[in-house]
């Protein structure tokens, strides 16, 4: 069995590993394909859907979409890209997403998206939840009005002895992130950072360190979303 | 007496003033009251949230001074953070001071040039349609010219210290999160004129001495309209020295004698009690020791200049002895001297900003310091309008559990008022009709005080007013708006 796979994306001639993603042979061929619950490094969990594409006429979540063979994706098409920019855009209506005033403006995934589709205004109607924010032990303050139900943190954040320290609670529009107050207060600093990190919005905060970044060196100031990824096509 | 009191909510966003004139039998002035009929709610959306983001968020309040409630607000947090104003390193102290002097410097250029001198260049009966910045514009594009770019200037200083010119984040509690670059400074000491300190500095003492010439040809209209004696009240810096950023309250009454010397800020309350008056969702603060009836007071640049013993820089020191002397060494209760005033701050403010630049401790990276926290904050300055009161408590989970602030404006309500009601007197009253030329004056008046109702739309030289006559049985004879 070869290793090397022949696939197309959009027409382009890409070539894949055998057991890679969609999204990881887009990655390794220089093309970026949107996504936001997904992180590197962690299982993929394809619930944002941002990173759909389309293989054979159907809708695939490329984050967990094996490649196959002769595989023609279509990613950067018309229809694709303003049902990206419709799922970005529901989840700002779900929230309540005050950029100006948020710490991670600027490091912030969920807007990062929106200012590459170019969202000016949601074309769905704001819900304007009733959220508070909720203290999370010593180290952080859980921001639920900004949180996306990703579940990076809930897969990625665990103690020493492997328990998590986030978990989903509820279901459907219920759905919140739930924080172990007395495990989180317990984790290191370097893991109470990375749980703050690896948040693509603002809901994980570690306290007292917003806004230590200044205006213009912040992630998205320097290089817009996908641009570590994106080669110019020749 | 007969009244009528509208709310309008659909000024909130923009500032909106109204004024009600009650006529008596004999179609005499009764009252003349100045509504702030916007309704913000800051301090109670602030509840809730993260101590260290206050400074970012409560700069919303405004787009024309954000620096100031971000700088006021991150030295209440300051106190919070266990730092205080005397435990933040030189270089943080500085950026900010830089960052406010930047934004004293852009605010005073923007009210004198843009706002206040189509009045003084056109008259109060001037057509509205000239009677604006497109006006100056084209009567005078030098000094339209110097307008721009001096409160460029100011917004450039705020870019380089806030990183942005508008609601940028430089602020943090203990500190500040950027230094400045010797790019940034060579930017702003070395450019090419007259894009360069120096020559702001030239420009800023330029417009004083035209308001002074303007002045003296002026007499009547500048030391007669909306003047009346008051109490002032600023910051002072340890020595009596003009400082915006930080000192103790002081405040004078209307003959030049200490009301309060010396009072660490953080006692405000004991000292500075606020009112609620039925008509209006602006507070009126007052001295508690002279009672709410003869306790208020002036804030802003008329009132600092009455407060403090001297100005730190020498060129505005020398229009300071000027300015002081005109009174004799008494306060100055004239409104509209307010100008004269503003001018010689924006001359300070320049000078203050050269003398910044050259220090060697912003390129220095001790930026943040960290203390033992507190639950309670206030933190004061000197904003362009005026004294500026925040003041915060925290819970054990670092969410802000109260804030009051008192914003330069509302320290001005009274004054305004009184303001309002010396135009009424003088310029309304025996007439049963609102002239454009009325209104203009009423406008005047206030604009003196450069309060933040109108700051959002009058730049075009329209503020958003609304004027009633009432007469003694309470119906309302004329009411022009706009």
């Amino acid at each position: 069995m070869s290793n090397i796979i022949k696939i197309t994306i959009d027409g382009r001639e890409c070539t894949a590993r055998p057991g890679q993603t969609v999204l990881e042979a887009a990655a390794a061929n220089g093309i970026y394909i949107p996504s936001l619950c997904r992180f590197e490094g962690l299982k993929p969990a394809g619930s944002c859907r941002v990173c759909t594409v389309r293989v054979g006429g159907r809708y695939q979540a490329s984050c967990t979409f094996p490649v196959s063979e002769g595989m023609a994706v279509e990613s950067a098409v018309p229809d694709l890209e303003d049902m990206r920019k419709a799922i970005v855009e529901m989840l700002f209506v779900e929230g309540n997403h005050m950029c100006p005033t948020c710490e991670k403006s600027g490091n912030c995934e969920l807007q990062a998206l929106a200012y590459r589709f170019r969202m000016l205004v949601p074309r769905f109607p704001y819900l304007f939840p009733k959220k508070a924010v909720e203290p999370a032990g010593s180290k952080l303050l859980m921001e639920q009005n900004r949180c996306i139900k990703c579940l990076r943190c809930a897969t990625g954040i665990r103690t020493k002895d492997n328990k998590k320290v986030f978990g989903p609670l509820h279901r459907s529009v219920e759905k919140k992130l739930f924080v172990d107050p007395a495990l989180a207060s317990a984790l290191p600093e370097r893991w109470a950072r990375k749980a703050m990190d690896r948040c693509p919005v603002g809901c994980i905060l570690r306290k007292e360190v917003g806004f230590a970044v200044p205006v213009g060196r912040r992630k998205y100031d320097k290089a817009p979303i996908g641009s570590d990824i994106e080669k110019p096509r020749s | 007496m007969a009244r009528k009191i509208t709310i309008e909510p659909v000024t909130r966003v923009e500032g909106h003033g109204k004024v009600t004139i009650l006529l008596n039998d004999r179609n005499k002035v009764e009252r003349a009251r100045l509504h702030i009929v916007e309704f913000r709610g800051f301090e109670r959306f602030v509840q809730g949230r993260p101590y260290w983001e206050a400074p970012v968020l409560v700069q919303r309040l405004c787009g024309i001074c954000p620096v100031s409630h971000h700088l006021a607000a991150a030295k209440a947090m300051d106190v919070i953070a266990g730092v205080g104003p005397a435990g933040l390193s030189p270089t943080a102290e500085k950026m900010r001071r830089l960052m406010h002097y930047g934004q004293m410097f852009q605010s005073h250029a923007l009210h004198f040039f843009h706002l206040a001198s189509p009045d003084l260049l056109f008259g109060a009966d001037a057509d509205p349609a000239i009677r604006n910045v497109i006006g100056v514009i084209a009567h005078d594009r030098e000094l339209a010219t110097r307008a721009v770019l001096l409160r460029k200037f100011g917004q450039e200083v705020i870019l380089a210290t806030a990183g942005k010119k508008i609601h940028g984040t430089g602020a943090i509690p203990g500190g500040i999160n950027k230094n400045l670059s010797p790019e940034e400074r060579d930017a702003l000491l070395n450019c090419p004129a007259p894009y360069n300190v120096d020559t702001m500095i030239d420009w800023a003492e330029e417009a004083v001495e035209f308001v002074k010439g303007y002045q003296a040809k002026n007499r009547e209209l500048m030391d007669g309209f909306a003047a009346f004696p008051s109490n002032h009240l600023s910051l002072v810096g340890k020595d009596g020295a003009l400082d915006f950023y930080h000192g103790a309250l002081r405040a004078v009454d209307a003959e030049g004698r200490r009301i309060l010397d010396d009072v660490d800020y953080n006692d405000y309350l004991t000292y500075i009690g606020e009112e609620v008056r039925s008509w209006s969702y602006m507070k009126f603060p007052y001295l508690k020791s002279l009672g709410k009836e003869d306790g208020w007071y002036r804030v802003g640049p008329l009132a600092r200049l009455n407060v403090c013993d001297f100005v730190p820089t020498p060129r505005a020191q020398k229009q300071f002895e000027t300015f002081r002397a005109y009174t004799g060494g008494k306060p100055n209760h004239m409104s509209l001297h307010t100008h004269w005033a503003r001018l010689i701050e924006l001359l300070h403010s320049g000078e203050v900003i050269k003398q910044l630049l050259l220090d060697p401790d912003l390129q220095k990276d001790d930026l943040v310091r960290k203390g033992k926290k507190t639950g309670e904050g206030v933190g004061l300055l000197e904003a362009p309008r005026g004294t500026l009161f925040h003041h915060y408590r925290v819970d054990g989970n670092d969410q802000i559990s109260m804030a009051n602030l008192i914003v330069s404006t509302t320290n001005n309500n009274e004054p305004m008022n009184r303001a309002v009601d010396w135009v009424a007197r003088n310029v309304i009253d025996g007439r049963a009709e609102i002239t454009e030329g009325m209104l203009n004056r009423v406008e005047i008046a206030i604009r003196a005080y450069d309060p933040c109702l109108s700051c959002a739309t009058h730049a075009l030289g329209k503020m958003p007013l609304e004027v009633e006559l009432i007469d003694a049985a309470g119906t309302v004879v004329d009411r022009k708006r706009r």
